[in-house]
């Protein structure tokens, strides 16, 4: 199942410098790559940004040569319901399995699916998966945000 | 007679040897030198009351600023048509230092270096890619005639364009490399970066790496990336240039004594120190002619051993020069030598060392960074994993300085690429000091 949905996350080191995550958009921006989702990991003196974007390898090489330091991960993302206990269903299903989830975020959209993006250790991803297959949820193909 | 017999004479024949220069050496100085005429006249000696090497003990040192204040040729012993080659410092902090060559000494040089390069049994089929800088700077010609007197192929490739050292390195099938500990790893960087792979692309064998201080770590880190056996050579252009020592197959660093007498001194009494201690190094010449230095302080820091080596050879070793003591810093009153913070760095597994030590007032208190560069070998994409390496290297830090020194953790190429002598070090006391504030 890893090879059909995993999806491809772009980790960024940042350091908490004045313009850096502006250098970091603008330099998507100039490739023509598209953010499909993001989140940002801080600490008091550097963050990680997280990115899902339209297309992992030039983005990774655009900002490889551009001096950031960039590391792929593999993540899952899950379609869930936009309403109160969409979240819940994931994170249960995850717990019984007694997969822990190293972080989480939203995929930024409109309509009634929310979709989750799920980050849990590289040894796990597999058997989290199956166990969100197997628990009657929609996981999401990685063509849903590179194709874009 | 092979080049490194004298390696392994006994040792009361090197002993007799070098007291036997030693007095020619003091007799030249005395009589062509008015700088140590002067010196020696006041206090009351006189070459011949040398009579043994520990005698040399009661005559004064020689410093840097002496050879600055001759500057250029104040301090030569021989007249100027005996002179066949000058090389200069670049006197970033005053004067330049000149040093000068008779053709004798370029055969003491040209022995020296076959000696240091005979460490790695560097002869004929062997092609040497010195990318010390050719020049003033001593290193690269220093190198170049000892590779080609030994009869090896020598590509003078000099510093800077890496790329094109890579594909000379490749293409010629390098043998042996020569350069700075930090440009052998930019180049195992870039090498990478080509795509190409440091272990199976090329031919290397064996490197000689100096010139700038080096951790176990990197030289650790330069052998790993190439695959290869790290050989040290250590010197100074005031003594000769490289070739004062180098190190045998078991890392051990060996001085070429019969050519270049070492003490070890206090740095700050100026008394030699029993056998095994830390402290400055000192070195006499006794066979240069152009420009013979008596008791000659390197700032150097490092210990003497005379128990033999393993490799059989008789000359003595030095052990690893850990600091100069003009790049000591003192923090909050601590002695810290950037030798020992890239100790720390480089302890930590998968940490190469590219890092800056800063260190700023706040108030009245000195405070110690480490910047240290997080690129794609560090990151796991994991904001834990790189609090807990901060939080270990500051622990470390503290262990090892009996210090707390700040860990940052900074971006790639924030800090200043080594291509030559890498700058460890910003201090920012002295700067504010400079402006007046």
């Amino acid at each position: 199942m890893r090879s059909k949905y995993a999806i491809k996350q772009l980790s960024v080191f940042l350091e908490n410098r004045k313009g850096r995550l502006k250098d970091l958009t603008e330099t998507l921006y100039q490739a023509g790559v598209n953010i499909r989702a993001l989140a940002l990991a801080e600490s008091a003196e550097f963050g990680i940004l997280r990115l899902v974007v339209d297309n992992p390898e030039k983005a990774r090489s655009v900002l490889s040569a551009a001096g950031f330091t960039v590391k792929e991960q593999e993540v899952f993302a899950v379609e869930v319901e936009d309403r109160p206990g969409g979240f819940y269903q994931v994170v249960k299903l995850l717990s019984e399995a007694d997969i822990n989830v190293d972080y989480t975020y939203a995929f930024v959209g409109g309509g009634e699916k929310a979709v989750l993006i799920f980050k849990v250790p590289d040894a796990d991803l597999e058997r989290a998966l199956e166990t969100i297959s197997a628990g009657g949820l929609k996981l999401v193909e990685p063509l849903f945000f590179y194709g874009g | 007679m092979k080049p490194n017999a004298a390696d392994y004479i006994s040792r009361e024949e090197l002993e007799a040897l070098q007291l036997k220069r030693l007095r020619e050496t003091l007799r030249r100085v005395y009589h062509l030198v008015p700088f140590y005429k002067t010196k020696f006249d006041e206090i009351g000696m006189k070459p011949q009351d040398v009579r043994s090497l520990e005698d040399l003990q009661k005559l004064p040192f020689t410093v840097k600023q002496d050879l600055r204040d001759h500057y250029p040729f104040g301090l030569l012993a021989v007249p100027m048509d005996q002179v066949v080659r000058i090389h200069s410092s670049s006197g970033t902090t005053g004067k330049p230092t000149v040093v000068a060559y008779t053709e004798h000494d370029m055969r003491v040089w040209t022995e020296v270096m076959m000696r240091t390069l005979l460490m790695a049994g560097v002869g004929p089929g062997d092609v040497v890619h010195n990318a010390y800088g050719y020049g003033l700077f001593t290193g690269g010609l220093g190198f170049h005639y000892g590779a080609e007197a030994l009869g090896a192929a020598v590509v003078p490739s000099s510093v800077g364009f890496t790329k094109r050292q890579l594909m000379l390195m490749r293409d010629f099938g390098a043998t042996v490399l020569c350069c700075t500990p930090s440009y052998a790893l930019h180049l195992a960087e870039v090498a990478r970066e080509e795509g190409l792979d440091p272990h199976r692309d090329f031919k290397l064998r064996a490197g000689f790496f100096g010139a700038e201080p080096a951790s176990e770590g990197l030289r650790q880190a330069v052998a790993e990336a190439w695959g290869i056996k790290y050989f040290e050579a250590y010197g100074l252009s005031e003594i000769i240039g490289p070739g004062v020592a180098a190190s045998c197959e078991y890392g051990e660093l060996h001085i070429f004594e019969d050519h270049f007498l070492p003490e070890i001194i206090d740095p700050e009494t100026g008394e030699v120190l029993p056998e095994g201690e830390e402290g400055e190094l000192v070195f006499t010449t006794l066979t240069k002619q152009a420009l013979p230095l008596i008791r000659y302080r390197t700032r150097d820091i490092s210990r003497l051993y005379r128990e033999p080596c393993r490799c059989g050879r008789t000359i003595l070793r030095m052990g690893r020069v850990v600091g100069r003591s003009d790049d000591m810093l003192i923090v909050s009153g601590v002695n810290v030598f950037p030798s020992q913070v890239e100790h720390v760095l480089t302890k930590v597994e998968g940490l190469t060392p590219n890092y800056v030590i800063v260190v700023d007032k706040r108030g009245v208190l000195d405070v110690l960074e480490v910047w240290v560069e997080v690129d794609e070998r560090i990151f796991t994409g994991d904001l834990g994993t790189l609090e807990n390496l901060k939080h270990k290297l500051e622990e470390e830090l503290a262990n090892h300085l009996f210090l707390r020194a700040r860990v940052k953790l900074v971006e790639p190429k924030t800090l200043e690429r080594s291509m030559g002598k890498a700058k460890r070090v910003i201090d920012r006391r002295e700067l504010e000091e400079k402006l007046g504030r």
